[in-house]
């Protein structure tokens, strides 16, 4: 039976865990994930589940572990946030040139200097061309329901690549929300069981695995990886098809809101969509045509998707938590503006960082936002198409 | 997408037909790879008449080049041997069972 | 007591056709220990020499089970390998009978300098699996650069011997005694030259419940400047010199498995070596008295433990 709880984003990315009952479970606390490892810890301790959890010294061990254990051979997961998935980098790489398709649980916090532990998306932007899947989720029903969509997604024969689940740190991981939780049997049966690929555990049939490769190699196995996630689109539209059908709840890459007749929107990923809805329903209470799309899929990019949507708009303004230093805007706005250049009707495009170190983005913010792409929309002019919200200038 | 899987298809494969996650299925095949060639000017010589077969250049050839078979030395597997001498030095008997000779390269 | 008849009857579980250094020390060592377990080996393979010259792709120089993920990760890949295994048991997906081995390998640059914390790690919280270090004193795979491992007074790339400082100024790291700090099961200290003595330390490791350390000298022609027949003489110079006492660590208590007949001087096991040829230079040879010093109080220290 599923039933509605109140729970954090933590503990409903526990309750997956518990629920899916992983081979192995290996993870390093870090501030705001620490609660999804100790939770985990504690189900082991009680029995709930028969999981092997591995505590190691540091999350690149963690993530070291993880690899090991995915290329022994059975299902594996972690949580982790900001400079731990920072210290798991070099692994990154390697857990998705292996395709090995471990799950992690990243609960998006801000990168030192200087140290802060509230939530941004520096950490995991850092981590964009690591050849992981990114699902970016808003509250924590979402973040539930990816978690558990993500084992499926990682694990599907032509995909087999690594899938990080995000969410905002406190706002998300630390707060209780009203939300579902579905029948443990029905989660398990959504899952399914793992089937390896090559491994390692098979010791009647040796493999050799990470090899060096020379120049004649490299470049083969690299595109050979990149099979994986460019065949992860339609497994994760199916996926988040079925999720719907089963459990109600339908995904896709992105979530429209109030986008059918709308002139300019705003585009973003996670708990920030929530402040940005409310402002959307006060400004169409007011006859406003505007709308907002919440990416939920950052990798694979879902340019042309996302672009066919965008390009009936007169003005977008895409809402990074995150910086490229040195770059033409932040991230998601880089990517978004070049997924438009080959449509000849596109929008105006304009960036804003906001939310750093886990500044507050309230709705006034958002009129703001508004605000501008109504004046460019009648005047068809972007004086200035970077900015930041909530900054003192 | 068929994979290859010994080592001359993994030689000529395409990225397609790479298997996944860097994985060679095709174990021990650098028996295939005689690294022989790397000889450079001496090769051991094994002289089966005062060897007492206590398999110290077996065990020490770091190329596993020495051949045994029912626990005597027959030989020395030139395909494989790179001429580092070990052998020769950890020889005990007197005369060595083993000697390092010059052996002319040809290059192929 | 096993014999070598025996050992040259099993299969090799890492091949010729490898591509390390002629005289190389390592494949000395695999040869023996991969012959210390007849059940199956996982193994995890640190980057270095070992690896880059056994996996070159498409070619693979391993009859068993291998996998290589980075350079400072073998304990916690073998970890994690280990761990799957387990769950796998628990779960009843693999039957409670099929034994297998876990084995981390790595060079001493691997071991103990970049890897070391995950070694550490791994030793602490008691993974059933065995570490061998291949301690050739030195990051052999990129050139000769200095590591934890490489002893008072070697030249090496990054601690060159030069006109003002002559080679490295620091002893090497005891990670020997370090790893039997942990308190595990089992840690030992041997040389490829006593093919029997390590033959029975990585048996024993591989029999043990729990985390079991090898570290393993390794002659290298290339770095240490001799001739690549003398691997085996320099190795056993350094048993008879005290430089590399072999002494096993068994829970806890120390023994010391070789006692040279004739205790010799230091100078024997410097003088063939080309990386300390500069402490041959008169303004350099009070180095060599400050060598055998530390050689003699750590030999006397290790007596010592051994009396405990």
């Amino acid at each position: 039976m599923s039933k509605i709880v109140t729970l954090n984003g933590n503990m409903a990315i526990a309750e997956a865990i518990r629920q899916i009952n992983p081979d192995v479970v290996a993870a390093y606390p870090i501030t705001p994930s620490t609660s999804i490892v100790e939770t985990v810890a504690q189900y082991v301790a009680d029995g709930l589940i028969d999981s092997e959890f591995v505590c190691p010294e540091s999350e690149h061990s963690a993530m070291s572990v993880c690899i090991g254990a995915a290329a022994a051979g059975g299902r594996v997961t972690t949580a982790t946030a900001s400079q731990g998935l920072a210290l798991m980098w070099e692994m990154l790489y390697i857990a998705a040139g292996l395709r090995l398709p471990i799950v992690a649980a990243i609960v998006n916090r801000a990168l030192s200097a200087p140290i802060n532990i509230h939530g941004d998306h520096s950490d995991t932007m850092g981590a964009r061309d690591s050849g992981w899947i990114q699902i970016y989720s808003e509250n924590a029903q979402e973040a539930y329901d990816n978690f558990i969509q993500a084992f499926r997604i990682a694990e599907h024969p032509d995909v087999r690549t690594p899938v990080m689940v995000t969410f905002d740190g406190f706002i998300i991981s630390h707060s209780l929300e009203t939300m579902k939780i579905e029948d443990d049997e029905a989660v398990k049966k959504f899952v399914g069981e793992y089937s390896p690929v090559y491994p390692l555990l098979d010791t009647d049939n040796p493999i050799t695995v990470g090899p060096i490769d020379f120049t004649d190699f490299y470049f083969e196995h690299k595109v050979n990886q990149l099979e994986g996630i460019e065949n992860a689109p339609k497994v994760i539209e199916e996926v988040g098809k079925e999720f719907g059908k089963r459990f109600g709840r339908e995904y896709g890459f992105f979530e429209e809101y109030r986008m059918d007749d709308a002139e300019v929107a705003i585009l973003l990923m996670s708990s920030a969509a929530g402040t940005a809805k409310e402002t959307v329903d006060e400004l169409r209470a007011q006859g406003k045509k505007v709308g907002l799309i919440k990416l939920r899929v950052f990798r694979p990019f879902p340019a042309r998707k996302l672009a066919e949507t965008l390009s009936r708009l007169k003005a977008v303004a895409v809402l990074d938590r995150a910086t490229s230093p040195g770059a033409e805007g932040a991230p998601l706005f880089v990517e978004t503006r070049s997924a438009l250049f080959d449509y000849p009707e596109r929008p105006k495009i304009i960036n804003y960082v906001y939310g750093l170190g886990g500044r507050d983005i309230t709705p006034e913010h958002f009129h703001q936002v508004y605000r501008k792409l109504e004046k460019i929309a009648s005047t068809g002019k972007v004086d200035q198409y970077y900015g930041y919200l909530n900054l003192r200038e | 997408m068929k994979k290859a899987k010994t080592l001359e298809e993994l030689k000529n494969a395409t990225w397609k037909e790479l298997p996944i996650g860097t994985v060679n299925p095709d174990p021990a095949n650098s028996l295939k790879n005689f690294t022989g060639t790397w000889r450079s000017g001496k090769k051991p010589i094994f002289k089966k008449d005062t060897c007492i077969h206590c398999l110290f250049c077996w065990v020490y050839c770091p190329d596993m080049a020495i051949i045994v078979k029912d626990g005597k030395v027959l030989g020395i597997n030139y395909d494989y041997c790179k001429g580092c001498g070990i052998c020769e030095v950890e020889c005990p008997t007197k005369p060595k069972s083993i000697e390092m000779v010059k052996e002319e390269v040809t290059l192929s | 007591m096993v014999r070598l008849r025996e050992l040259a009857s099993m299969e090799d579980r890492l091949v010729s056709g490898h591509g390390l250094c002629l005289g190389c020390g390592i494949p000395v060592i695999m040869k023996v220990v991969l012959r210390a377990t007849t059940d199956p080996i996982v193994i995890a393979n640190a980057t270095g020499c070992l690896e880059v010259c056994t996996s070159r792709f498409p070619w693979t120089s391993w009859r068993t089970t291998w996998m290589h993920s980075a350079f400072e990760n073998a304990a916690s890949t073998i970890a994690g390998v280990e761990a799957m295994y387990k769950a796998l048991v628990r779960k009843g997906k693999i039957p409670k009978d099929k034994k297998i081995k876990f084995l981390a390998i790595g060079g001493d640059g691997g071991t103990y300098d970049i890897g070391f914390q995950a070694l550490s790690g791994a030793a602490e919280r008691g993974h059933d699996f065995v570490y061998i270090c291949y301690d050739n004193n030195v990051y052999a795979n990129t050139g000769g650069q200095r590591s934890a491992a490489t002893p008072l007074g070697a030249s090496a790339t990054t601690s060159p011997a030069g006109s003002k400082i002559p080679g490295k100024m620091q002893k090497r790291k005891d990670l020997t005694q370090i790893m039997a700090a942990h308190g595990i099961p089992y840690v030992a200290q041997a040389s490829p030259h006593r093919w029997m003595d390590l033959y029975n330390k990585a048996k024993k490791a591989f029999e043990v419940d729990g985390p079991a350390f090898l570290n393993v000298l390794t002659p290298c022609p290339l770095e240490w400047k001799y001739d690549e027949s003398q691997g085996m003489r320099i190795a056993n110079l350094a048993a008879d010199t005290c430089v590399w006492p072999l002494y096993e660590v068994e829970n806890g208590k120390y023994k010391i498995n070789y006692f040279p007949k004739e205790k010799l001087p230091v100078i024997k096991w410097l003088e063939p070596q080309g990386r300390f040829r500069h402490l041959f230079k008169e303004e350099n040879k009070w180095l060599i008295d400050e060598i055998q010093k530390s050689v003699d109080e750590d030999w006397e220290r290790l007596q010592r433990l051994a009396k405990l």
